[in-house]
């Protein structure tokens, strides 16, 4: 990170495990669970995640002497919106058949609540190249935990990654399936997208003493 | 008939948070104590009740292709349904705004219980993923809107209120370190919507012969519903017993 002063860097670089959106600061995981049986459909998400938070950050970070306190949160639901709305229509245009698998959901990033967490925490208080920074790598910390979710859950449910038949073919009988192996149906359900998010959490403060709660 | 399908279904099959995973931050934040539990979820409740319908008006009447003929022939082929995620959003965190007025002119106890949630609940996913689903669904009378609306407020409410009172107990089983807190709230909402799942046969019976049968399927539903809720009780039961015996024998 020659580019960028520690400071900086470590804006990036803390949600990306020790203060992780999800695992740790509890936020957005409303839209992030439903959409991570497959493996595209998570990395998608979290691109639109991170360009509307960086671009959102920036704007609330400009306009933060300016709004009234009272009103702000309205102020922030509209900024957010018009970005969503330009997100669902690129999305739609170039990748209909994606848009059509979020559905709801990439509305629904409207209400994320790391977007207004961020927002409130950190873009109100400070000038707009470090929210940028805080916008990505808050962003970059939310797509990670979605994409070992999604990797999980599309290897071990469908066998394939990205669409490709990485474990060998189920019907023919090729590769792994010859010796027996079967797909677990039960990971593309949705509650095992909790289960698994429990178990990165698990696997996290094993190795983090310090994250542990006492209840 | 319609309406107490669509009620059931909202709340046991579509559960917002077990089926699709809505208002969970403030679903995990806010469940550690039964009482705050309940203080959300009723202002949930109340203003989905609201906003659905409401939400469900601005649709018909401005945002979907042709929705706003009754302007005049020329507005006839306008399709606004692009500005739709904006519109319902200022409509849910105006009526927010809107309603803790109201009620604080009107009802100051039911105020001091909502109070503190009521400016929580505009940026809760379940809000406006319920006027979502309504359009995505294509809900076509108000009022099976506000039916849905209430449906899965009631819903929301009967997952908060079972993981808070779950949580509170479980403060005094032997949970690895690591998991607790957060972890094992996790989980216990995963194996909490699996459970969930099993409502799914509910509304599948009798499709074959759907107007001669159709009393026969709703008998049958409601005794659908009554043995899988005695067996949830008793499920709940004989985990409270087994926290009890944890209990004694930390002891």
């Amino acid at each position: 990170m020659g580019l960028l002063s520690k400071k900086d860097s470590k804006l990036i670089l803390d949600p990306l495990a020790d203060n992780n959106p999800i695992t740790i600061q509890v936020l957005g995981i409303c839209s992030a669970l439903a959409i991570t049986a497959e493996l595209k459909a998570s990395i998608v998400m979290g691109l639109s995640v991170m360009a509307v938070l960086a671009i959102g950050n920036v704007v609330i970070s400009l306009m933060r002497n300016i709004i009234p306190s009272k009103i702000r949160i309205i102020v922030q639901l509209v900024v957010v919106a018009a970005l969503v709305i330009i997100v669902d229509l690129v999305l739609k245009a170039y990748s209909y058949q994606l848009s059509k698998t979020l559905s709801v959901f990439v509305g629904l990033i409207i209400t994320n609540c790391i977007i207004m967490g961020r927002f409130e925490a950190f873009a109100l208080a400070n000038g707009p190249w470090r929210s940028f920074l805080d916008g990505i790598g808050n962003a970059a910390g939310y797509a990670l935990i979605l994409v070992i979710v999604g990797f999980f859950r599309e290897l071990l449910g469908s066998g394939t990654l990205l669409g490709f038949k990485v474990l060998g073919d189920p019907i023919e009988k090729k590769g792994l399936y010859a010796l027996g192996y079967e797909n677990n149906g039960f990971m593309l359900l949705s509650p095992m997208a909790l289960i698994v998010v429990g178990i990165i959490i698990w696997v996290q403060r094993s190795r983090n003493k310090a994250l542990i709660e006492d209840h | 008939m319609e309406h107490l399908e669509l009620f059931l279904k909202s709340i046991f099959i579509d559960n917002m948070v077990f089926a699709t995973f809505l208002g969970m931050c403030s679903f995990l934040a806010v469940s550690k104590k039964v009482s705050t539990a309940v203080g959300l979820g009723a202002a949930v409740i109340f203003v989905m009740l609201i906003t659905v319908p409401l939400n469900w008006l601005l649709d018909h009447y401005l945002l979907q292709p042709g929705a706003l003929a009754w302007l005049g022939e020329e507005y006839a082929d306008y399709d606004l349904s692009f500005l739709s995620f904006i519109m319902f959003i200022a409509t849910i965190a105006t009526m927010v705004q809107l309603v803790e007025i109201v009620v604080e002119k009107f009802s100051p106890s039911l105020y001091n219980s909502l109070g503190i949630f009521l400016p929580l609940i505009a940026v809760n996913c379940a809000i406006l993923g319920g006027s979502l689903f309504m359009q995505s669904r294509e809900i076509p009378t108000l009022g099976l809107a506000t039916v849905y609306g209430i449906g899965s407020g009631i819903g929301w409410f009967l997952a908060i209120l079972s993981i808070a009172a779950i949580r509170e107990k479980i403060r005094y089983s032997n949970v690895p370190a690591p998991l607790r807190g957060l972890g094992i709230t996790f989980i216990i909402t995963g194996l909490m919507a699996i459970g969930f799942m099993s409502f799914g046969g509910m509304l599948t019976g009798g499709d074959e012969k759907p107007k001669e049968e159709q009393k026969a399927t709703v008998t049958k539903q409601e005794n659908n519903t009554t043995p899988s809720n005695e067996v949830k009780n008793s499920e709940e039961k004989t985990k409270e017993k087994v926290l009890a015996n944890n209990i004694k024998v930390n002891e």
